[in-house]
């Protein structure tokens, strides 16, 4: 019998229409997994066994109707019904903990769900629980959650990339076969990289980000992570499209193609003569060079798929680090001032109103979201509003203007590193916020000009996965999943594919050490 | 107003001259509240009971715009003739406090929806006309209640129902010159915000608040003084007191060589005074930004011309229309067009007055080309006195309907002798009380004024038959004699009949003129027996 978790989400589709496995059996069988190396992994801060086999046996309820009722009721059925799926802990689900791994959401339930959460309810899937992250989505390892970090599947000692890197170690070790996390300037394209799987970042306004808690406003995306292109691609049309209920999701129709992608030989076949750019200042200096020659291989086999690769420039790339923690510290500074212990959340302190705020604020925020907070209400500041904030704004439509450029030039997609370094070991990054922050150096001017960003994995340096990063003109998605389809098709045979995260057999093991106490001992051989 | 301060206030203006601005903050007639779907009817509900994620602030909640209230401030922009810009946007005002559900409050910072606009009204010494800074939208705070907790320490409480209610704030230019004038600046803003639909503004129940910045500078000279904030003032009359106040106290302290600091002072109404709130070293640095999670607002230009052609007359060229074309006093015309209910009532009646239909109910009969439009001195009248008089003498906040077309038919009669001006003023009381119909009433408590000449003339008859000897007195030469001829009529129509009507009859009778006069039916009539 093969194993279940190592099926993607279609093909388990697939297995539940057929009538040959039912998704309490899927959904047992992945909590199982999650369970068993979560103490290894901690990719999950929630595991709702009992929620999730009673979504279960809803969904399995579901699909014997749509079987009694006809194939086209079958049909009908979105792909995920019955599914397994994981989501970042910060999207609200009624009744259930968001706590954005931060201690000031400790207790909170949200009343509501999020416009995602109903259309995945709608949809039919079934949400094991909720996955770690950094706190409020700050950071670029997970080291920054407050409930400890998480490990790569790839390697224990290591990063799993953040802030979703809860989801992504989640789907990278096969406890489920997708998961939402949100990319605000990497934060799912650099784990996905990271962890070897797929991420993708949609269009700014693509995905409604009500009941998402906020970090930055104008650059929070949500989107998928998965093991393949038609999988993501699935869980993005599960939760797409227009929502009263956010002003700037964008009313575009979401295309039923994301449904059922182009078989492989077809999608192969359609790289030819796509016009794909190069931008040269996406490679770093410093960046290591077993991740540029995988990115330069993968460039390779897709201009000898017949795709048509130049090499082009992102001149303002530079800026974007600085105008970026501009940016969005400005807005979390904002975003995060209703964290104030009065309505929801452990409230601290016994004394006056500023007393309560200072407690509250002062012991339920972690370092790196003080550091945002205080980054961004200085940017606000009066006489640094238009030194700052204001130079910031007009710098980011430079660097939209750089990438409209070559859309009205006519390339189809930019191809790229997503990050300029493997997975890299905790504690490595902690003491130098700004080392930390390089790692979305790749990414976030995607974030800045609201694009579709992909990351897709093209290989491993020395033992750990490598992403190729594939950015899009607005609301051209299906054009970045036919890419990536051609990319795997073209390498479906490449060797490093048959490779799993190579820590596995290790996080089955019980005696293994928690991250946190992984991370510590790095930290006091680091320091001895 | 103490015997003291007008003196003092007098020799305060002597020496310098006050400089006032006008913020204003009203609540917006809307269903709903500014970023979600939550009732605005939670006057009187139960705290907490009137919000949702959204107007909580809960994590993840994002707002979305009440398009209703962004017409009733571009309506108000319009009504003061302001400018509304082709792209606005909403920014965020940052600071903490527990009323604050989101640690920010969504308003608007350098593109209000409405700018560079002006209010004209009169004062005791002549109109005046305020510049109006701008007018723009943003959302309510919730409600702090202090009390005391169960174990006797002192709680607040939050209550959100308030929370994220629509809220325009209107703000002058330093126009200002006078307390008086900061009082009929906001009355008259009050009438037009209530006449064009934008706001109840009721300053009591806190739906409209009116804060003042004065300031003094020596007569005669261009830079303004150190500025003092003054809030709390909550009717129109503590606006003009607080004011006064302050010009006295800021005077007396310039007199005395004292540096004035940049306070927001707050009313006390029982004491007569002003108090220090908050000193300028707590003002805040509010960090506005645009609000990312709101896309900028593109004002329609077809959507804003429709909402300025659909304004109804203003109150300020009401006054001048009664005036000019209406003939209504300056006084009368500022009391009907100064009161909502009066103004419409006004409207309505005169309207009404020019149908047949408020003839019939007390006299079926008449054709349509005897109907008259109604004199609006006299509905005016009726407007101004009785129903005002009506309204203020019923419990406060109560509503009395009146219909219109019952007042017309009550104005009619009277105006043509059916029914005397007493009685009149019995039937609108008792219609304004039980909604019965002007006919009903008049015929319930048998108000009709006899003045058809059959049932007069048969009357006179019956008197002159039984009156021989006043008969005889009058054939004398006694005129005085018909006095007691009417008086008698009168008693047996239980004063009932027209009595100048009754008088023709008699005079013609006795003086041998024909009997196919017809009194009653115009001039003789009038209004000349009052009751
Ligand atoms: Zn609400």
């Amino acid at each position: 019998m093969t194993d279940l978790t190592r099926l993607t989400a279609l093909q388990q589709a697939g297995l539940l229409r057929s009538g040959e496995v039912s998704s309490r059996e899927l959904a047992a069988t992945h909590l199982d997994a999650a369970q068993r190396q979560n103490h290894a992994l901690n990719a999950w801060l929630v595991i709702d066994r009992r929620g999730a086999l009673e979504q279960a046996d809803a969904a399995d309820a579901r699909i014997a109707a749509a079987r009694a009722e006809g194939p086209a009721a079958l049909d009908a059925l979105h792909p995920l019904a019955g599914v397994p799926i994981a989501l970042k802990d910060l999207v609200s689900v009624r009744g259930g903990q968001a706590t954005a791994g931060s201690k000031i959401l400790e207790g909170y339930r949200a009343p509501y769900d999020a416009h995602i959460t109903g259309r995945l309810k709608d949809a039919g899937a079934v949400i094991l629980g909720k996955t770690n992250m950094d706190e409020f989505a700050m950071g670029s390892s997970t080291e920054h959650s407050a409930y400890g970090p998480t490990a790569n599947p790839w390697a224990l000692d290591r990063v799993p990339g953040g802030s979703s890197g809860g989801s992504a170690a989640s789907v990278a070790a096969y406890h489920v076969p997708v998961s939402i996390g949100t990319d605000t300037g990497g934060s799912i394209r650099q784990p996905a990289a990271l962890c070897g799987i797929v991420g993708l970042k949609p269009t700014y306004g693509r995905v409604s980000r009500y009941g998402i808690i906020a970090f930055a406003s104008s650059l929070d995306q949500v989107g998928p992570f998965a093991r393949d292109t038609r999988d993501a691609a699935a869980l993005l049309h599960a939760v797409a499209g227009r929502d009263e209920r956010d002003s700037t999701s964008a009313p575009i129709p979401v295309p039923d193609a994301w449904r059922a992608l182009p078989a492989p030989d077809q999608a192969a076949a359609s790289l030819k003569g796509r016009r794909l750019g190069l931008p040269r200042e996406y490679f770093l200096d410093g960046m290591e060079p077993g991740v540029e020659a995988r990115v330069r291989e993968a460039v390779r086999a897709l201009e000898d798929a017949g795709a048509i690769v130049e090499e082009v420039s992102l001149p303002h790339t530079e800026y974007g680090l600085a105008t970026y923690y501009i940016v969005a510290p400005a807005e979390a500074s904002a975003n995060l001032a209703r964290y104030d212990g009065v309505r929801f959340g452990p409230r601290l302190g016994d004394g006056d109103v500023l007393a309560n705020y200072l407690a509250t604020r002062g012991q339920g925020f972690g370092p790196e979201v003080k550091r945002r907070i205080m980054l961004g209400t200085y940017a606000l500041s009066a006489g640094y509003y238009d030194a700052f904030y204001l130079k910031a704004q007009k710098v980011r439509t430079l660097i939209k203007a750089d990438f409209d450029a070559l859309w009205a030039q006519g390339f189809d997609a930019l191809v790229a590193p997503t990050t300029s370094g493997v997975a890299f070991r905790f504690g490595e990054k902690m003491a130098d916020p700004v080392a930390m922050y390089l790692s979305d150096a790749c990414t976030l001017p995607v974030n800045m000009a609201g694009l579709p960003g992909m990351s897709i994995p093209c290989g491993l340096s020395d033992g750990l996965p490598v992403g190729l990063q594939l950015i899009g003109a607005p609301w051209a998605e299906t054009g970045l999943f036919e890419l990536a389809c051609g990319y795997e098709a073209i390498t479906a045979d490449a060797p490093w594919r048959a490779i799993e995260p190579t820590a596995l057999a290790q996080a089955d093991d019980p005696a293994m050490p928690t991250p946190r106490q992984r991370a510590a001992a790095l930290a006091a051989g680091l320091v001895g | 107003m103490s015997a003291t301060a007008p003196s003092r206030l007098e020799t305060v203006l002597e020496r310098y001259e006050p400089v006032i601005g006008i913020e204003v903050h009203c609540q917006l007639r809307t269903v709903s509240k500014m970023f979600c779907g939550c009732s605005t009817a939670y006057d009187g509900a139960a705290p907490n009971t009137h919000c949702c994620p959204v107007c909580l602030g809960l994590p993840g909640a994002l707002p979305t715009i009440n398009r209703r209230a962004v017409e009733l401030v571009l309506r108000a922009g319009a009504a003061i003739e302001g400018t509304t810009p082709p792209v606005t946007r909403w920014d965020r005002k940052n600071y903490f406090y527990p009323d604050l559900p989101k640690g920010y409050q969504i308003s608007q910072f350098d593109l209000p929806l409405a700018a560079d606009g002006r209010l004209t009204f009169d004062t005791s010494l002549g109109p005046v006309t305020i510049g109006i800074r701008r007018a723009h939208l943003e959302e309510d705070t919730a409600k702090l209640i202090h009390a005391e907790g169960t174990d006797g320490g002192r709680v607040s409480l939050v209550d959100f129902n308030r929370s994220g209610a629509p809220l325009m704030e209107i703000v002058t230019e330093p126009d200002v010159r006078s307390a008086e004038q900061a009082r009929r600046y906001a009355e008259e803003l009050q009438l037009l915000l209530r006449s064009i639909g934008v706001s109840d503004a009721d300053m009591e129940r806190g739906q409209m608040r009116v804060e003042a910045n004065v300031s003094l500078r020596p007569v005669g000279t261009e830079p303004f003084g150190t500025r003092v904030e003054v809030k709390n003032m909550n009717s129109f009359r503590s606006v003009e007191r607080a004011i006064e106040f302050e010009i006295v106290r800021q005077g007396a302290a310039l007199d005395a060589g004292e540096r004035l600091t940049q306070d927001t002072r707050g009313w006390s109404d029982d004491r007569g005074e002003t108090y220090v709130m908050r000193s300028k070293e707590d003002s805040h640095d509010y960090r506005y930004f645009p609000e990312p999670d709101l896309p900028p607002l593109r004002v329609d230009p077809a959507w804003l011309a429709e909402i300025r052609a659909g304004l109804p007359e203003l109150p300020a060229a009401r006054r001048v229309r009664y005036q000019a074309e209406l003939g209504l006093s300056a006084y009368d015309a500022g009391v009907v067009a100064g009161d909502a209910g009066a103004t419409a009532l006004f409207e309505a009646t005169m309207d009404a007055g020019r149908s047949l239909d408020s003839v019939r109910p007390l006299d079926a009969v008449r054709p349509l080309d005897a109907v008259r439009p109604l004199d609006a001195k006299q509905v005016a009248n009726w407007v101004t006195v009785d129903y005002l008089g009506l309204r203020n003498a019923g419990a406060t906040g109560s509503a009395i309907t009146v219909d219109p077309a019952q007042l017309a038919a009550i104005v009619r009669a009277v105006g043509e002798g059916a029914v005397t001006r007493a009685q009149g003023r019995q039937v609108l009381a008792e219609h304004a009380e039980t909604g019965a119909s002007a006919a009903a009433i008049v015929d319930a408590r048998g108000f009709r004024q006899i003045s058809d000449a059959g049932a007069i003339g048969a009357a006179v008859d019956a008197v002159i038959a039984a009156n021989p000897a006043a008969v005889a007195d009058y054939r004398a030469g006694k005129a005085q004699a018909v006095g007691f001829l009417v008086g008698q009529v009168m008693k047996s129509t239980k004063g009932q009949a027209n009595a100048a009507a009754a008088g023709a009859a008699i005079r013609e009778r006795l003086d041998g003129a024909p009997e196919a006069a017809t009194p009653g039916d115009g001039a003789p009539s009038g209004g000349a027996v009052e009751g």
